[in-house]
């Protein structure tokens, strides 16, 4: 047997644990999305968030013994690539425009 | 004596050696004042949820963590950062919307109560038996790699697809979004007869 395939033992730790650590990721996530202005940072802490997200995909796909809640954290982890390509491409269409700072008060007007 | 023994098992350390890691960073990400010091942060909070993804047994997706995460979004921050040339402090104490900063706490604060209230109310996960028919049960005999494909390919294949189709959508919207503004379709739109001098470009 591989070392791969140890599998589906419980952590000791309890799956509780994974779900409060998940919980405290996202309000980082959520405190730092409503506190910073600059717009990257803003995303990375959406990031965060996804990640919080994730973590308790994976902790109640554990908790079940069934695979299909890390299918759901890969189809997640796809979609954040696209949405970060994207999003920063926005943000770099916005600098071309207006030169300067990036932050999220100067983007107040929808009309370039 | 004994309860120090269990507390000190490997699991046990790897999970609060993975939290920490991961709330420090996610800590520093928020608090840094360089963009550039909030993306590496980034970095050591996606290693830990790594770590923790290993201790949860799930392989496959700690590996594509460090891979896609740490290797190759971190790295796309990095580089619109420093394109765009914010690879600065910028000052942080200031605020520039009055209230917004006790406003957001409560509102963390909220959030934080509202996931524990979630979590204490006890929405029990249904017995495996009850679900019977939508769970694929992970088979200790097969690696987390080989379970993950059959799923995918099998169940999920068309979703799988269409991942690929969004893809190539973000791809190409990127490099259309990103481009000089006045240029956006010039090598579509440009034909040699109608202005010689786009040959060349």
């Amino acid at each position: 047997m591989s070392l791969l395939a140890v599998a589906d033992r419980a952590p000791s730790v309890g799956h509780g644990a994974y779900l409060i650590i998940a919980a405290l990721l996202f309000t980082i996530g959520a405190v730092g999305v409503l506190v910073r202005r600059n717009v990257l940072v803003m995303f990375m802490c959406v990031e965060l968030m996804l990640n919080a997200v994730n973590l308790s995909f994976v902790a109640f796909a554990s908790r079940l013994g069934d695979i299909n809640g890390q299918v759901a954290v890969f189809f997640t982890l796809v979609v954040a690539a696209a949405e970060v390509v994207v999003g920063l491409g926005i943000v770099v269409a916005i600098f071309r425009r207006r030169k300067g700072t990036a932050t999220a008060d100067d983007l107040h007007i929808l009309r370039g | 004596m004994l309860l120090a023994a269990e507390f000190l098992s490997v699991d046990n350390l790897v999970f609060v050696t993975g939290a920490v890691v991961t709330l420090i960073g996610a800590f520093f990400v928020v608090t840094s004042r360089n963009p550039v010091h909030s993306a590496l942060n980034l970095v050591v909070t996606l290693f830990g949820v790594a770590v923790l993804f290993v201790s949860l047994h799930a392989t496959f997706l700690a590996a594509v963590q460090v891979i896609v995460y740490a290797g190759a979004i971190v790295v796309l921050f990095l580089f619109v950062i420093m394109l765009l040339g914010v690879d600065r402090d910028e000052a942080i104490e200031a605020e520039p919307l009055k209230g917004q900063r006790p406003v957001a706490a409560a509102l963390g604060v909220l959030i934080l109560g509202e996931l524990a209230l979630l979590s204490n109310l006890r929405f029990r996960t249904p017995p495996p038996d009850a679900v019977a028919g939508s769970i694929t049960p992970v088979v200790p005999d097969k690696t987390n790699v080989e379970q993950l494909a059959e799923a995918i390919f099998t169940r999920y294949l068309l979703a799988f697809e269409v991942t690929s189709i969004l893809l190539v959508i973000a791809v190409v919207g990127a490099v259309v979004l990103a481009r000089k503004p006045g240029r956006a379709f010039g090598l579509l739109a440009a034909r040699p007869e109608d202005d010689p001098a786009e040959v060349g470009a």
